[in-house]
């Protein structure tokens, strides 16, 4: 049962590094923000599978703080640290 | 406990699917709109169905209702996330992705997009200036 788990684990980290990957070859723009989204969604998935493959019961501990991180991420991000030159680079029509 | 486990595989599966269309949509959509969409939903559906798979497996009834708990939060707090970014960009002008000029040379339909394997980073993208269609 647990090479369920840990192949799921792997599957779920593959996915998240594709995602990464994209986010990354866009740096500086709010693409980078999305990160934040697949931290809290996917990573959130990858701690509980592995806490349940491992047998670790702190893993729901670990995924809730994860939760939490991503939400106050986001948040922080769009109200103090969106980059502007995105906004700057737009020549008006 | 067979049945049981049987039932946690198959909600794996499924929430696999899930998350590989939350990814893909991630790398193929156009705009930083629909890419916000498929990550908070598909990827939401995905957890969800993954925290199903694991109440299955829990042993007693606080597990249980701490696995939902992580759930829902972070269905709020994706759901907020995604509204603060998409009202966001949107007040600083990025215009969504639009179809309708496409234009005689196609740049931005379907099938040229499609042949561009993951460099679709300069074609239809909100910060470049086919992304920021004007009239």
């Amino acid at each position: 049962m647990s090479a369920l788990y840990f192949s799921m684990a792997v599957a779920l980290l593959l996915t998240m590094i594709l995602g990464l990957g994209h986010v990354f070859r866009q740096p500086g723009r709010a693409d980078s923000l999305l990160a934040a989204l697949l931290f809290g969604s996917t990573g959130v998935a990858l701690v509980l599978v592995l806490g349940q493959g491992l047998g670790m019961a702190r893993a729901l501990d670990i995924a809730l703080v994860f939760a939490l991180l991503a939400a106050v991420l986001g948040v922080a991000f769009v109200l103090r640290g969106w980059p502007d030159d995105d906004s700057k680079e737009d020549p008006k029509p | 406990m067979i049945v049981l486990d049987v039932l946690t595989g198959g909600l794996l599966l499924a929430a696999l699917f899930f998350f590989v269309a939350g990814t893909v949509g991630l790398l193929r959509f156009p705009d930083l709109y629909s890419r916000l969409h498929a990550l908070t939903k598909a990827d939401n559906v995905g957890l969800g169905l993954t925290v199903l798979a694991l109440m299955l497996q829990a042993e007693s009834w606080p597990e249980v209702f701490k696995l939902g708990l992580i759930w829902v939060l972070v269905l709020v707090a994706s759901a907020t996330v995604c509204f603060l970014i998409g009202n966001e960009a949107y007040r600083r002008g990025v215009k969504p992705w639009t179809n309708l000029h496409a234009g005689s040379s196609g740049r931005e339909s379907a099938p040229s997009e499609l042949g561009k394997k993951l460099e679709p980073t300069h074609v239809g993208c909100y910060d470049e200036t086919e992304g920021r269609i004007s009239p």
